[in-house]
């Protein structure tokens, strides 16, 4: 196959420019000329900074994705979204008590759902959105907790939602009131922690800061590896 | 649906899983200390001539670093002294942090409950809060909090992982403060993987003896950066974003003052004047080194050396770059991205063309590393030529990643690892039934500025933490001792910000460290063109750069 047989058309920001064809939404653009500053972070899938949307040739439908995800094809539409607009409610997690549930205090426009389930086909991580925003009107704090986990925080929910929620802030208020109140503690955790506190470990390690280097290699070459 | 795979790695696949039933029935072996020096002097990059070259100036003359990395410490400033107005100040703090990842956010709030009320308080930022390597550490952190495990135990996993060449003051504070950070997490709300009693789900990494590697699913780093995040908002700490730091601050005393930072956008410098100064710019994978390609973020090209450097900070251990074992080598999109240690800690093997096991699993990075390279290196240079070849000529290695489901259970690998699975998912390629190509990529700087166990660095009023920092982990780090990293020093590095703003009197500010430099650079014959900290890397087409003008 011959290079120019591998190129396809793409048109950023309604601009047209031929590229290699396979490459991600970001290394097109990149490879047309642009130097991203806004819509590009970890290059990996788990910053959530290059939310994107595009349009294919011949289909009404909006699509949702990440650039550095996302392949780029042939007569594809894009635009980014450099920033998106939302406000964080004000809350201090210590203020809250264990078995609070602020979400409809803080965010009430939740309650605005009309269950269309815009945001979760607008998730480039297939995530339920829909779902945990409806366990969130019942109040249901785990079940918002287990199914945002995974959220990247990019906001493509809440630039689609016809009820103008911002998912993603309502996902981040429930896993830190799971994470710190609903979730049991470790018991062996708080244990360890006392005992460094007290100094527990302090002898053993003054006497190891104070080995040579070969009495270390001596005692991690005789070390027990858990199995 | 077409197999995501072509033929011949099918063929490949159908070796792998006929050597799996026997593979499973037996303990792998562990290489001695003496194999694994000869893996690494024979095949890890480090290792090799010619990648690397001795400083010409500053604190760290004569000392070998990689040539990329010398490239920018061996450059003049990008703004010119003469142009900036010091005393025009555009935000006035008592602690400044200079980056908005992981060590700059646990600095911002330890600095904040060490007293330091929040609007005094200013963190800067490249790109946006959060955007960092620490957003993107997918298995685990470190900490010695099981019953059968001790600080002192982790402490001499770190060393022996370091080639005993790790700071020992360091590797001290970095383990004894393991559990309180990860107490710390849980009263934050950072939900990690527990049993229905609380008890927290540990495994092994590369090079640890005891299982202490605690996670949030395959999303550790980004469960634990927007929680400190979160929290930092709610408190009302602020962050300047798409403000790069082009060069400290320091004043008649020599002592550091501020920074001079450029807005991305407008392209506007502004100043800020800070009683002490806390750097938490992250590493440098976006270096490429040796043509390497990273797992790191977009911003990780080490511009906080560059600035600590000429300010007068020593730099440590920047000869040893490390290369995670595990970047994806296929498919092409993909290429360099991070599947994390997590995934042979639970299981999987690495495995070659004929779908033998040729290395322990869990050997700390370099040795893995080095090993993977022998394996795929051809015989002519010196290697076994075991790899397994793509269709556009990457070489690679099986990561056995169905052995996750057999082991552990049907539905295990989507759901512990789902931000893998959907890695590959989005290529038609199931990791649950099908292993998956590895090789090398360039992951972390495993040295960095000089510090002692507080933070701060050899320039008063100048304090670091996280990536940016060197010591901890000696010639190379282990899985997990990342993000302990960043919370631990991070912490560290913000109280001691704190307790020095209480009692400093910064003097006269100027940029004259900045020139004197520069006329070291020319006393040494450095080419003026070359400039630095570089803030992004190059990657627009070549017909573009070669067709640029500056018009407008």
């Amino acid at each position: 196959m011959s290079a120019e047989q591998d190129m396809i058309r793409i048109y950023i920001m309604g601009k047209a420019y031929e590229v290699p064809g396979g490459l991600t939404i970001m290394k097109a653009m990149e490879y047309a000329g642009y130097r991203l500053v806004r819509g590009v972070g970890c290059r990996g899938g788990f910053c959530g900074a290059c939310a994107t949307v595009f349009r294919r040739a011949g289909d009404y439908k909006l699509y949702a994705d990440l650039a550095c995800q996302a392949t780029a094809e042939d007569e594809m539409y894009i635009a980014q979204i450099p920033s998106v607009p939302a406000e964080r409610a004000s809350w201090v997690l210590t203020e809250l008590a264990p078995e609070d549930n602020p979400i409809l205090a803080l965010y009430p426009e939740v309650a605005r759902c009309v269950a269309c389930n815009t945001c979760t086909r607008a998730c480039p991580q297939e995530l339920e959105v829909m779902d945990y925003i409806q366990a969130a009107l019942r109040g249901d704090i785990p079940q918002v907790a287990e199914l945002s986990f995974d959220c990247v925080q990019c906001g493509l929910c809440a630039m689609r939602c016809p009820a103008e929620i911002v998912h993603y802030h309502v996902g981040q208020l429930a896993r830190r009131i799971y994470g710190a109140y609903r979730a049991p503690e470790a018991g062996h955790l708080a244990a360890r922690v006392q005992e460094t506190a007290r100094g527990d470990f302090d002898q053993e390690l003054d006497k190891l800061e104070q080995m040579s280097k070969d009495e270390l290699v001596e005692l991690y070459r005789k070390r027990d590896v858990e199995s | 649906m077409a197999d995501a795979y072509p033929r011949s790695m099918r063929e490949s696949i159908g070796r792998v899983e006929a050597t799996r039933p026997e593979r499973m029935e037996v303990e792998p072996q562990r290489l001695s200390l003496e194999e694994r020096r000869e893996v690494l002097d024979s095949f890890h990059p480090d290792y090799k001539e010619g990648g690397k070259r001795k400083l010409l100036v500053g604190p760290s003359r004569g000392e070998f670093v990689p040539h990329e990395m010398a490239d920018l410490l061996e450059a003049y400033p990008l703004i010119d002294p003469d142009q900036v107005d010091l005393g025009q100040v555009d935000h006035e703090v008592d602690v400044l942090i200079i980056g908005g990842g992981g060590a700059g956010t646990v600095a911002a709030l330890s600095a904040h409950e060490a007293g330091i009320p929040a609007d005094r308080i200013l963190i800067t930022t490249k790109l946006r809060h959060g955007d960092s390597n620490s957003m993107m550490a997918q298995g685990g952190i470190q900490a010695a909090d099981k019953e059968h495990d001790s600080p002192p135990i982790h402490y001499l996993d770190v060393l022996g992982g370091g080639h005993f060449g790790n700071d020992p003051q360091l590797v001290r504070a970095l383990v004894n403060d393991a559990p309180e950070v990860i107490r710390w997490h849980e009263k934050l709300g950072v939900m990690y993987d527990k049993d229905t009693d609380g008890r927290m789900l540990t495994i092994h990494g590369g090079g640890t003896s005891r299982k202490r590697m605690h996670s949030a699913k395959d999303y550790t780093g980004l469960e634990i950066m927007r929680v400190v995040r979160d929290e930092a908002l709610s408190r009302g700490i602020r962050c300047l974003e798409f403000c790069p730091t082009v060069e400290l601050i320091r004043d008649d005393q020599g002592q550091v003052c501020g920074a001079v930072l450029w807005n991305l956008e407008t392209e506007e410098y502004t100043v800020v004047r800070a009683k002490a100064t806390v750097l938490a710019t992250g590493g440098w994978g976006r270096l490429h080194i040796q043509g390497f390609p990273t797992s790191n973020h977009y911003g990780a090209t080490a511009d906080g050396l560059v600035l600590a450097y000429r300010a007068g900070a020593g730099l440590r251990d920047l000869d040893s770059v490390q290369y995670h074992p595990t970047g994806a080598a296929f498919p092409e999109q993909i290429v360099g991205l991070l599947i994390t240690e997590k995934v042979r800690g639970m299981g999987a093997q690495p495995l070659n063309v004929d779908g033998a096991l040729f290395v322990h699993p869990l050997e700390p990075r370099d040795v893995e590393s080095g090993a993977f390279i022998r394996e795929c290196s051809s015989p002519e240079q010196g290697g076994r030529g075991n790899g397994v070849v793509t269709p556009t000529g990457m070489v690679g290695i099986w990561l056995d990643t169905p052995m996750v489901d057999i082991i552990h259970g049907p539905g295990t690998f989507k759901r512990e690892l789902s931000a893998i699975w959907r890695m590959y998912a989005r290529f038609d390629i199931d990791p649950a039934t099908d292993p998956v190509l590895t090789y090398p990529t360039l992951h972390y700087q495993n040295g960095g500025v000089v510090i002692d166990a507080t933070g701060a660095t050899a320039v008063p009023g100048l304090f670091a933490g996280g990536e940016v920092s060197g010591g901890i982990h000696g010639k190379n780090r282990l899985m997990g001792n990342s993000l302990l990293d960043f919370n631990v020093f991070g912490r560290r590095a913000g109280i001691a910000a704190a307790e020095w703003a209480r009692q400093a009197k910064p003097g006269r500010p100027t940029l004259e460290h900045a020139a004197n430099y520069a006329q070291e650079l020319q006393g040494a014959g450095v080419d003026r063109e070359r400039k630095a900290p570089s803030v992004l890397p190059e990657y627009r087409g070549e017909r573009t750069l070669a067709r640029m003008v500056d018009l407008i």
